[in-house]
């Protein structure tokens, strides 16, 4: 036993045994499954929206620094790609903010039931795809 | 170890004493916590900030500058990096301690995101006051 983690893993059978405590499997053990890809979704997201914040800074902070500094940066947001990035960060910012209440509502002890669980899975993917299409239709209509 | 001859204990504390300070024995409730609050709160930021966003695109300068300027949209803003910031970090947190399980790699990652969080929300309130109080 070369580590106190590792007396952790040890256990008792009811006839007094030590054993090691099994591991639980890992991923690609299971098959994909609507609530495990929307979880791994919502990961990916997380991160991802994490990254995007660096254009959210940028655009600050260079709002805050010189009318070049500004000018480079909405350059860059206004163009194409800028526009690409900003339009996966859109996708990305309602799945996570969708999924985010859906588990909001299971912290708060609601919606456990399987049937419920891929329904509110479903919406949550429905919403997405609603949500990033009228964000992008505002987008257009205001410009 | 070689497990020929089944598991066994050599350390000879209780199971109090092994447990304190590991696995959920941490500060996981604190974490969680945390993570619900923010999130909480960035529901209606987020709607607000985004709006915003949509608003002031193609904006010049100045008149970012006049929108940041508003107390209460600076006080918004301030809130909305602060939420998002700590909600970032609790989030990545999550995935360090999930995928690297070496413990010094862990806590330099850990160290260095959170140094970049602190790092990106500071710049970001710093530029929100500079606009809000010299333009």
């Amino acid at each position: 036993m070369a580590d106190v983690r590792d007396a952790l893993m040890v256990g008792k059978t009811s006839d007094g045994k030590l054993v090691r405590r099994p591991l639980s499997p890992h991923l690609q053990v299971y098959k994909p499954q609507i609530t495990s890809a929307l979880s791994i979704f919502h990961r990916v997201t997380g991160v991802a929206l994490s990254v995007g914040t660096l254009m959210l800074v940028w655009w600050l902070v260079a709002a805050a620094t010189s009318d070049a500094a500004y000018a480079t940066a909405s350059g860059f947001i206004g163009s194409w790609f800028g526009m690409l990035l900003l339009f996966g960060w859109t996708v990305a910012l309602w799945y996570h903010f969708c999924a985010g209440i859906r588990h909001l509502f299971w912290d708060a002890g609601y919606g456990f039931e399987l049937p419920t669980v891929h329904l509110t899975g479903k919406l949550v993917l429905a919403a997405t795809a609603v949500l990033s299409v009228l964000t992008w239709i505002v987008i257009f209509a205001v410009r | 170890m070689a497990d020929t001859k089944g598991p066994e204990i050599a350390i000879r504390r209780s199971m109090l004493g092994r447990a304190r300070g590991l696995g959920a024995a941490k500060s996981g409730t604190a974490h969680w916590w945390a993570m619900k609050a923010t999130s909480l709160a960035l529901i209606p930021l987020t709607l607000w900030m985004l709006g915003s966003m949509i608003g002031l695109q193609g904006a010049t300068r100045a008149q970012v500058a006049a929108w940041a300027g508003g107390p209460i949209t600076a006080t918004l803003v301030l809130a909305t990096i602060a939420g998002l910031f700590h909600h970032m970090y609790l989030g990545v947190q999550t995935v360090i301690e999930d995928y690297i399980h070496d413990e010094r790699p862990r806590i330099a990652w850990l160290m260095v995101t959170k140094g970049v969080a602190w790092l990106l929300g500071l710049a970001s309130a710093i530029s929100v006051l500079k606009l809000a109080f010299t333009g």
